[in-house]
């Protein structure tokens, strides 16, 4: 129980926090991996690819939903096999709502890495190389620390994008109190009950609350970061 | 001994260039930028792979297109010193250093020697970004030395910096001739650089070698290709004899005779080059009694060279030497010179650039 919240609040808050944290997890390798591919691998097919990996931006949440629901169901094309395979229920519980918003919030962690990638100085891998080191070290001594900053970026957008995720998870998960139901889920429950404005309006705050610190402990670790690899160029 | 022979197509650019070097000395290549100089090198290292042929150092064949060999970069045991430097910002200067240290082998000094022969040991805790472009490129050289290279490779090492920042490093990059044990090789547009450091040329030209051999050789056949700002100049090798304190003059040894300069500021002994552009050394039928200049040498016209309109350039054998003397046609008809015809070449004292050659 968290000081001065109702438990309700507290439940929706600490699920909320354990859905965005393991949507980052699941976005951080991946959207790592893709953003690479697309930075630096020339493919035909390339464009399906980036399209795919785009298409949670432009679609309505409910489709992504939708699909998530018909993909991974228990009776869907991989749900089933999850079930049966490793008796996995994705839909209707917490892990699933994680998977909707790391889906959703995929497209602003392979943009933000991709980005860092393509504007990073390459030569640096290529001095990396002429000093004698092999593919393996140069990512992780050159190309991941200096990529550092777009992968904070994307990991911090990807946690706020899934605080706030909704409709993709109310339609994937459904609205489960104590399972599925989020800040954002809690606070569209509050709104349907005529009456009592308070319970919103709390919500709300704490909402606002912990995007904001957020965004305050990414701009401290960016600011570290920019101190670190210096002004110059 | 390194052998490189190959063709490489970049866009709208061919390189088509073979040549071998000897595998100990500095050997440069020489050429205006666009000519293919920095595709060679990388091409060495392994950054650019070449459509067609071999590249090998000290019987290590780096890349083969027919045999199927292409060693990866990391492997081809080199130091490569770009540019712009290329240090990793996010690490020390000491962790930059160290980046590349392999086991020594016999090749290349260690942190402690490397620190000391470069200036670096107030800079070892800072970070790049804090650091003047001569320091970086101190600590490029420093960082690429420490790979225990079998093969240094300098692009341009000194192109980004200015003139001041250019004399600051040029000693240190002298002192890297010591490690003689590591052939260096050198690309440079700048002329005084090559003369001051290289003991071999490879001068390159629209993606080809135009040509090959010991500096003063090449550099003295070969009207060094237009563009760089000192072409047709005559470069020669010489030793510093004495000092004439009271006129202020140097007196060199060279192979066709004792030769006076502007005094330098070199000691007794030390080797240096010369460039001697066409326009001053003159032709006289006479003996050195009647002229102000103080050098004159007994030649022998050997060809001559139109330049332009009024003017022709006499080749003349002198010493060991090729002499390049520019005068005008109407000259040349009223002296009535004509080849194997036995002269005289003055050159003008306060013509003649002086490199002062360095070495270990």
């Amino acid at each position: 129980m968290i000081q001065g919240l109702t438990p309700l609040e507290t439940e929706a808050l600490v699920l909320s926090a354990r859905v965005a944290g393991w949507s980052v997890l699941i976005c951080l390798p991946a959207g790592i991996a893709v953003a690479w591919i697309l930075a630096r691998r020339r493919f035909p097919g390339m464009w399906l690819l980036d399209g795919i990996v785009h298409l949670p931006l432009v679609l309505p949440p409910v489709v992504v939903g939708y699909v998530l629901l018909v993909l991974l169901g228990r009776s869907g094309l991989i749900g089933g096999w999850l079930h049966t395979t490793f008796g996995v229920t994705l839909a209707f519980s917490w892990q699933g709502a994680a998977v909707a918003a790391a889906v959703m919030a995929f497209p602003l962690m392979v943009r933000a890495v991709r980005l860092s990638l393509e504007t990073m100085d390459r030569g640096l891998e290529d001095a990396a190389r002429t000093l004698g080191a092999g593919e393996l070290r140069v990512w992780m001594t050159v190309t991941l620390p200096l990529c550092l900053p777009g992968i904070l970026t994307g990991t911090i957008l990807t946690f706020a994008r899934s605080l706030g995720e909704f409709g993709a998870t109310i339609t994937f998960v459904s609205n489960i109190p104590g399972e599925t139901r989020t800040l954002p889920l809690a606070l569209y429950s509050v709104t349907q009950v005529p009456g009592d404005p308070v319970p919103a309006i709390r919500l709300a705050l704490i909402s606002v609350a912990v995007a904001l610190l957020a965004l305050v402990v990414s701009e401290l670790m960016a600011r570290r970061m920019s101190a670190r690899l210096g002004a110059g160029p | 001994m390194i052998t490189v022979d190959i063709g490489v197509r970049l866009g709208s650019f061919t390189l088509d260039a073979g040549f071998e070097t000897p595998s100990n000395g500095v050997t440069a290549l020489f050429g205006r930028s666009g000519s293919g100089k920095t595709t060679i090198v990388k091409s060495i290292a392994g950054l650019v792979r070449p459509d067609r042929g071999r590249i090998a150092v000290h019987e290590r064949v780096l890349f083969d297109r027919d045999a199927g060999v292409n060693v990866p970069t990391a492997r081809r045991n080199l130091g490569y010193v770009f540019q712009e430097g290329r240090l990793f910002p996010h690490m020390s200067v000491r962790r930059n250093l160290l980046y590349g240290r392999r086991d020594r082998g016999g090749h290349g000094p260690g942190l402690e020697e490397t620190v000391t022969l470069l200036g670096l040991a107030d800079l070892l805790d800072r970070l790049p970004s804090s650091l003047s472009g001569g320091e970086r490129q101190r600590v490029a050289i420093g960082r690429a030395l420490l790979a225990a290279p079998r093969l240094l490779l300098m692009d341009e090492p000194l192109a980004s910096l200015d003139t001041e920042r250019r004399a600051e490093i040029l000693p240190y990059l002298a002192g890297l001739r010591r490690l003689r044990d590591i052939p260096i090789i050198y690309v440079s547009h700048q002329l005084d650089e090559i003369l001051s450091l290289a003991d071999w040329l490879v001068l390159v030209s629209d993606g080809r070698v135009a040509a090959n051999g010991p500096v003063e050789q090449v550099a003295s056949e070969w009207r060094l290709t237009p563009g760089l700002d000192r072409d047709e100049t005559v470069v020669l090798a010489c030793r510093v004899r004495d000092h004439d304190p009271e006129f202020h003059l140097t007196r060199l040894a060279w192979t066709g005779g004792d030769l006076w300069v502007a005094g330098i500021d070199a000691e007794p002994g030390r080797e240096v080059r010369l460039g001697i552009r066409p326009r001053d050394i003159t032709i006289s039928l006479l003996g050195p009694e009647q002229t102000s200049a103080l050098n004159v040498f007994p030649a022998r016209i050997t060809g001559f060279e139109p330049a332009g309109r009024a003017e022709t350039d006499v080749l003349l054998s002198a010493g060991a030497a090729i002499l390049r003397a520019r005068v005008t046609r109407r000259s040349a008809s009223a002296l009535g010179l004509a080849a194997d015809m036995q002269v005289h070449a003055l050159i003008k004292a306060s013509g003649i650039d002086v490199t002062v050659r360095h070495s270990g």
